[in-house]
C-alpha cells in the first residue's frame, strides 16, 4: 500500500514543477518596463483613486461560515468509515448514526432558526 | 531508505514549524501551519495510518486553518513589529527560547534514551478506513456519540457568540 | 524497483497531461459552445507574426495565440501587494486541482510482457478521501488571490468565494457517502471495477442507478465548487471585475483560468468514476465483450484498453460539456440564495439521501 504513495509523491512533485513554472511564465517571459508609471502599481477601482485601508472589518457571517463548516466536515468525516461497514452493523449500527446525525440535525435546525445562515 | 526519508520530512516538518513561530506576518505564519499539518499526514502515511492522513488534511489542513485564515483576514491582523515591546517584550522573548530549547533538548534525551525500536509489524488493513471504523463503532461507540453533543455545543457557542453584537 | 519508478513516473506525467490537455480542449469547447448558444461565431482567428502565416486554421490559431499572449504579458504586480503571497496564490489555486487527479483510474490495466500495470497513478484504499482532501485544500488559493491583491474589491471576492466553496464541499462530501455505501469501499479503482458488474444481466451496474439523487447532489455542489455560472459571483464578472483575481496579469491570470476548467475536469471525473461507470464500457470486460443472452465476442487486449480509456475520456468531457452548457444557460445565483441553496437545501438533501440509503440496504439485508 505505501508504495502507491510514491505516485503521488512524483504526482506531488511534477504537478508543482509545471505549476512554478506556469506562474512565472510572465514573470520571467513579460516584458519589462523601463520606468513603472505610478498608476499601474495601483488597484483597479474604476478610476477612482483607492480610499481606505483596503482591509476594512467585514461581517461576522463569514467567520460563522467556517465554523459551521468545520462541524459539518467533522461530521461527514464520522459518517465515511460508517459508510464502509454499516453492513456489518445492521440495525443497531443504523440506530447510532441516527442518532449522531440527528443530534447534529438539531445544530442544524438551530442555526437555521436563528437566522445565521441568512444574508451573507 | 525508509529513514532517509523519514530524515527529510522530520527537517521539512521543523523548518516549517519553526517558520510559524518565527515569522512575523500572520498570514504567512498561518500558511506555514498548513504546510506542516500537510507533512504531519504525510508522516501520518509513513506510519500506515492512511485513514487519519487523509483525514488530517481532509478537517485540520483543509477546515480548521481556513478558519484562521478567515479570521486573520477578517480581523486585519497586522504584521508584527520587531521593535515594538519594549523590555517586557525582550523578556518574554527570551524566556520563550530559553523554555522551547530546554524542551527540545529533553525530548530528544529522552528519544536517544529508548533507543531504536523497531516498528511492530502491523496487519494488511491496518490504518485502512474500514480498520477504524470497526473498532471506532463498536469499542468507541459511546465517545462517538459523545462527540456529537460536543459539535451541538460548538454550534450553539459559535452563533451565540457571533449573534452578540447584531442582537 | 527502478522500472516501478520510472512507469509511475510515467503514469504521473500522463494524467498530468491529460489534466492539461482537456482543459486546453474545454477552453476550445467553451468558445465555439458558447458561440453556439449565443448564435454567433466566436472567435476564429489569430494574428501571428503579423501575418507570417499564410493559412488561417480558425480556432487553431486563437489556442496558439492565446497562451502566447498569456505569457508574455507583463506581470502587473500592485505596488502595496505582497509579492511572496501574490506569487503564491495562483500556485495554490491550481496544484490541488491537478494533483487530485493521481487518484482516479483512466482504465483497467495495461498487461505488458509479465507486468500488469494500472492505469491509475497511485491505487489508494483511501482514494475519495484523498481527492476531498485535495479539495479542500483548493480553498487557498481563492483566499489567498483576494487578499494578496490588498485590494478591497479582491478580498471581498475572495472572502465570498471561499464562503462558497466551503459550503458546498460539505454537500459534496455527503452525496458522495452515498456511493461509498452504495460500493462498500473508498478504493476508486475498486468502485471502477464494480460498476462492470450488471444488473439483472442486462442493465450495467452504474453508480447514477444505485445513488441518482447523490449524483444529483454532487454535480450541483461540484459546479458551485468551480465557481462558475450560475454560482459564479466571487468572479462577479460585473460587479467586481473579476472579483479575487482582478489584480493579476499574464500567465498569473492564465493559472486561474486553467485552475478554473482543470476543475471543471475534476469534478466531471469523480462524478464518471463513482456515477457513470468510470472507464467501464458497457459489456466490456478485459478479454472481450459478453452480452446479455450469451454472445462473446473476444477481442484483443490493446484494443479494449484504448476502447476503456476513450470511454473514459468521453463520458468526461460529456459532463464537463454539460457544465459549459450550464453557464450560458442560467442566471446567476445572488449571493443568499447561493448560501441557501448550499446549506439549507442540498446538506439536507444529502444527509436524507444517507439515510435512506442505509435503511434500504440494512433493511433488504444485501448489497
Amino acid at each position: 500500500m505505501l508504495d502507491q504513495y510514491i505516485g503521488v509523491l512524483l504526482t506531488f512533485g511534477l504537478g508543482a514543477v509545471i505549476v512554478v513554472a506556469m506562474v512565472s511564465g510572465s514573470m520571467l517571459l513579460g516584458e519589462r518596463r523601463r520606468r513603472q508609471y505610478e498608476v499601474m502599481g495601483e488597484i483597479f477601482e474604476c478610476g477612482n483613486p483607492s480610499t481606505g485601508p483596503a482591509r476594512g472589518r467585514f461581517s461576522v457571517q463569514f467567520y460563522l461560515v467556517a465554523i459551521l463548516f468545520i462541524v459539518f466536515d467533522v461530521e461527514v468525516v464520522f459518517m465515511y468509515p460508517w459508510a464502509l461497514v454499516f453492513r456489518a452493523l445492521g440495525v443497531p449500527g443504523l440506530i447510532e448514526m441516527g442518532i449522531f446525525i440527528a443530534v447534529l440535525g438539531i445544530g442544524l435546525g438551530y442555526v437555521w432558526k436563528r437566522g445565521a445562515l441568512e444574508w451573507n | 531508505m525508509g529513514t532517509v526519508a523519514f530524515a527529510l520530512l522530520a527537517f521539512l516538518v521543523l523548518a516549517s514549524a519553526l517558520t510559524v513561530v518565527l515569522h512575523p506576518n500572520p498570514v504567512k505564519s498561518a500558511l506555514a501551519l498548513v504546510l506542516t499539518l500537510f507533512l504531519l499526514a504525510v508522516t501520518f502515511v509513513l506510519l500506515e495510518a492512511h485513514m487519519i492522513a487523509a483525514l488530517q488534511v481532509l478537517v485540520y489542513a483543509g477546515a480548521i486553518m481556513v478558519l484562521f485564515l478567515f479570521v486573520i483576514m477578517l480581523l486585519n491582523l497586522q504584521t508584527e513589529d520587531p521593535e515594538a515591546g519594549g523590555p517586557a517584550r525582550t523578556g518574554l522573548r527570551v524566556a520563550a527560547w530559553v523554555g522551547g530549547v530546554a524542551l527540545a533538548a529533553q525530548l530528544v534525551r529522552l528519544a536517544l534514551g529508548r533507543g531504536a525500536v523497531a516498528p511492530a509489524p502491523t496487519s494488511p488493513g491496518f490504518g485502512g478506513a474500514e480498520a477504524v471504523a470497526r473498532s471506532l463503532y463498536t469499542d468507541f461507540l459511546f465517545p462517538f456519540e459523545l462527540t456529537s453533543l460536543l459539535l451541538l455545543v460548538a454550534v450553539i457557542g459559535a452563533v451565540i457568540l457571533a449573534q452578540r453584537r447584531v442582537r | 524497483m527502478l522500472a516501478d519508478l520510472a512507469i509511475s513516473t510515467v503514469k504521473a506525467l500522463v494524467v498530468l497531461m491529460t489534466v492539461l490537455s482537456l482543459s486546453a480542449a474545454l477552453l476550445w469547447v467553451e468558445r465555439k459552445g458558447s458561440a453556439l448558444i449565443q448564435d454567433r461565431i466566436g472567435a476564429n482567428r489569430a494574428n501571428i507574426f503579423g501575418g507570417l502565416l499564410p493559412f488561417n486554421l480558425g480556432l487553431v490559431n486563437t489556442l496558439v495565440a492565446d497562451p502566447i499572449k498569456m505569457f508574455t504579458k507583463e506581470d502587473v504586480v500592485p505596488v502595496s501587494a505582497d509579492k511572496v503571497l501574490h506569487f503564491l496564490a495562483p500556485c495554490l489555486a491550481v496544484f490541488p486541482v491537478i494533483v487530485t487527479f493521481a487518484a482516479i483510474p483512466l482504465g483497467d490495466v495495461l498487461v505488458i510482457g509479465d507486468r500488469t500495470i494500472n492505469l491509475q497513478v497511485a491505487d489508494l484504499n483511501v482514494g475519495i478521501l484523498y481527492v476531498l482532501a485535495m479539495s479542500s485544500l483548493g480553498v487557498y488559493g481563492v483566499v489567498l488571490a483576494g487578499w494578496a491583491s490588498n485590494s478591497r474589491w479582491a478580498l471581498l471576492g475572495g472572502i465570498r468565494g471561499s464562503a462558497q466553496m466551503i459550503s458546498y464541499e460539505i454537500a459534496m462530501g455527503l452525496a458522495l457517502i452515498g456511493a461509498v455505501m452504495a460500493f462498500g469501499t473508498l478504493d476508486l479503482q475498486a468502485i471502477a471495477r464494480a460498476q462492470g458488474e450488471t444488473i439483472a444481466g442486462v442493465i450495467p451496474a452504474w453508480g447514477i442507478l444505485y445513488q441518482p439523487l447523490a449524483f444529483l447532489i454532487f454535480l450541483i455542489a461540484g459546479i458551485a465548487e468551480t465557481k462558475r455560472v450560475p454560482f459564479d459571483l466571487p468572479e462577479g464578472e460585473s460587479e467586481l471585475t473579476s472579483g479575487f483575481f482582478t489584480e493579476y496579469s499574464g500567465s498569473k491570470q492564465a493559472a486561474f483560468m486553467l485552475g478554473d476548467f482543470a476543475e471543471i475536469i475534476v469534478v466531471s471525473g469523480l462524478a464518471t468514476t463513482l456515477f457513470l461507470g468510470a472507464w467501464q464500457v458497457p459489456f466490456l470486460a478485459r478479454d472481450g465483450w459478453h452480452f446479455p443472452g450469451g454472445i462473446s465476442l473476444a477481442m484483443p487486449h490493446l484494443a479494449v484498453v484504448v476502447l476503456q480509456l476513450v470511454s473514459f475520456v468521453v463520458k468526461v468531457l460529456i459532463l464537463s460539456s454539460f457544465q459549459i452548457l450550464v453557464r450560458w444557460s442560467l442566471p446567476r445565483y445572488r449571493y443568499d440564495q447561493l448560501m441557501n441553496l448550499g446549506w439549507k437545501s442540498l446538506l439536507p438533501l444529502a444527509l436524507l439521501n444517507v439515510m435512506v440509503t442505509g435503511t434500504i440496504i440494512v433493511l433488504l439485508g444485501r448489497s
